[in-house]
């Protein structure tokens, strides 16, 4: 086949330095490419989280001394970064929290249980990842509310004719991913809010594979709620994040109760705290929110744009490369189409039988239904391997994972 | 870790011609299995005649590992009776968790191809998973088992 794609060995300089990230620099041979699962940290995350404890570390909101106060300041000032990150002006809508799942939780608990009822209906893709649709089949159980799953084309997009059918004055949610994890098909997320809008219905969308590789402007993204995970947009595990509309997070009740989320307790009643302590119970997670302010400064000193082109590189690189092998399919929609994610499947060869070929030759890839098994049947695949780039992926990293492909190949004969 | 000590040439040999690798009409058990981690599955078709296992079938779908060990597993406990079956899943558990000494080893035969499972512990589950449906089936089940009880699926 004619290739219009540069040869594997690019010259070009890397985009981050290796050096930069302490797990990778002291694994020389290690072919990282799970980035979609959790990314590597750059040392700045893990400094700034040890300078926290080192310099700063108090229990915040006690303001009755210095220590404390700072505290209080440095994790304001996190939360300040990382909603500049995501392009949201009012940073009282941003909400810390242990990561998307429990970001969409809150959401499906503390609004669902207050504003689904018996007849509504709760609209799903079927290319969401577990996280995004459990907690709404769970609610829509909780509720007799019905469970609407949008059909996926073949490629692995939302049939845009079927979400329009499903969303009608009955619905009362409509949920859906930004970026799929399992093969990375970006959605066209202004176009899904609007279908969803013009009927009234709630909309909240898992950024959780969009917010580290795409420039985000949420001010301008009509969504009632939009989670995302630190870990993995180069930040510590632990820390997440659920951004809503100030007058929607103002207006339904909180998810959990105790600590930094009371105002006043009385005997027999209690009145919450203001935005955005009210959906931050307990003892914040003060350290992680400052590892993920930094990431977000990683981030964007080198451009969220930069990143999604360099992303796609790889991206397009690998589909082709990978295309070009006999028995190797490819899976989702176009390189142009998908985030740094490449879904595939090798022939008859079980991807977990891939993964631990690839393991050998320090390649390391997910194997499996990626948390999407609805996803999965839909489009008939017991499991895929998946490959996923980050900032610190390199068309090395392709090549070894199209020689590690050609070894399974050998192998399994 | 080298793989060849994994993919030994007769777990490749029963991953491409898998024996015993069809449905049992008349069979007097028969259990699923499933891996939630990677998504392995399989039925276990089991014909009993009094204390002796007289046929063991599967089909499904899975790695490698997991079907070589089914195909080689059906294979294994035909003939034997229930109690010489559960000692042979004694001994296979000890052998693929490293576990069986050499001298212990020598009475499985050809299952000892699965000796280097040992060194890849996150692929335990998968040569047991036919092992553990066998169990089941000969303890009476017409249930739904799991090689990893603990599991609660995995992450993004």
């Amino acid at each position: 086949m004619t290739s219009t794609m540069a040869p594997s060995k690019a010259q070009t300089p890397a985009f981050v330095e290796r050096v930069d990230f302490p797990l990778l620099a002291l694994n020389p041979g290690l072919h990282y490419l799970d980035s979609a699962a959790t990314s590597q940290k750059p040392r700045s995350v893990l400094d700034a989280m040890m300078g926290y404890y080192t310099h700063d570390n108090a229990n915040p909101h006690r303001g009755a001394y210095a220590l404390s106060a700072r505290a209080t300041e440095r994790y304001h000032a996190a939360r300040e970064r990382v909603a500049r990150f995501v392009g949201v002006k009012d940073s009282a809508r941003l909400i810390f929290t242990r990561g998307t799942t429990e970001s969409l939780n809150l959401v499906a608990t503390a609004w669902g249980r207050a504003n689904v009822g018996p007849g509504d209906e709760i609209v799903v893709t079927g290319l969401e990842h577990h996280a995004n649709f459990v907690p709404w089949q769970q609610l829509a159980r909780e509720k007799g509310a019905t469970l609407r799953i949008a059909r996926v084309t073949s490629d692995g997009r939302v049939d845009l004719d079927d979400f329009r059918a499903l969303v009608t004055p009955k619905t009362r949610v409509v949920a859906f991913s930004h970026v799929s994890n399992a093969l990375g098909t970006i959605n066209p997320v202004a176009e899904l809010a609007a279908i969803a809008r013009a009927v009234g219905a709630m909309v909240c969308i898992d950024g959780a594979q969009a917010a580290p590789h795409l420039p985000l402007d949420l001010d301008a993204l009509d969504a009632d709620f939009y989670a995302f995970s630190g870990h993995k947009m180069l930040g510590p595990m632990g820390c997440g994040v659920l951004v809503g509309k100030r007058d929607v997070l103002e207006a339904m009740p909180p998810y959990q109760t105790g600590g930094d989320m009371i105002e006043f307790v009385g005997d027999d009643r209690t009145t919450w705290n203001v935005l955005p302590h009210k959906f931050e119970a307990g003892t914040p997670n003060v350290a992680d929110a400052i590892g993920l302010a930094a990431a977000c400064e990683y981030l964007d000193a080198l451009g969220m744009s930069a990143v999604r082109e360099h992303e796609q590189m790889l991206t397009a690189l690998a589909s082709e490369r990978l295309a070009a092998i006999p028995d190797v399919r490819v899976h989702g929609p176009s390189a142009a189409e998908r985030s740094g994610v490449v879904s595939f499947t090798v022939g008859e060869i079980h991807p977990h039988d891939l993964a631990t070929i690839f393991d050998e030759r320090g390649v390391c890839v997910r194997a499996g239904h990626h948390c999407a098994q609805p996803l999965m049947r839909r489009l008939e695949l017991p499991a895929t391997a998946r490959a996923s780039f980050y900032v610190y992926s390199t068309p090395a990293d392709v090549d070894a994972l199209v020689a590690g492909i050609h070894h399974a190949r050998e192998v399994f004969g | 870790m080298s793989t060849e000590a994994l993919y030994q040439e007769i777990i490749l040999e029963h991953n491409r011609k898998p024996r015993n690798f069809r449905e049992m009409a008349d069979a007097d058990r028969t259990v699923q299995g499933r891996n939630p981690l990677c998504g392995d599955e399989l039925t276990l078709w089991m014909k009993l005649d009094g204390e002796v296992i007289a046929d063991a079938s599967f089909k499904g779908q899975g790695c490698a590992i997991s079907k070589a060990s089914a195909s080689l597993m059906t294979t294994a406990v035909k003939g034997k009776t229930r109690a010489e079956a559960e000692r042979l899943f004694e001994q296979f558990h000890r052998l693929v968790k490293g576990e069986l000494p050499d001298s212990d080893a020598k009475a499985l035969g050809s299952l000892r191809a699965f000796a280097g499972v040992a060194k890849f512990p996150n692929r335990v589950k998968c040569a047991s998973l036919a092992w553990h449906a066998m169990h089941s089936a000969i303890a009476g089940g017409e249930h739904e088992v799991t090689s990893d009880p603990e599991s609660q699926g995995e992450g993004a």
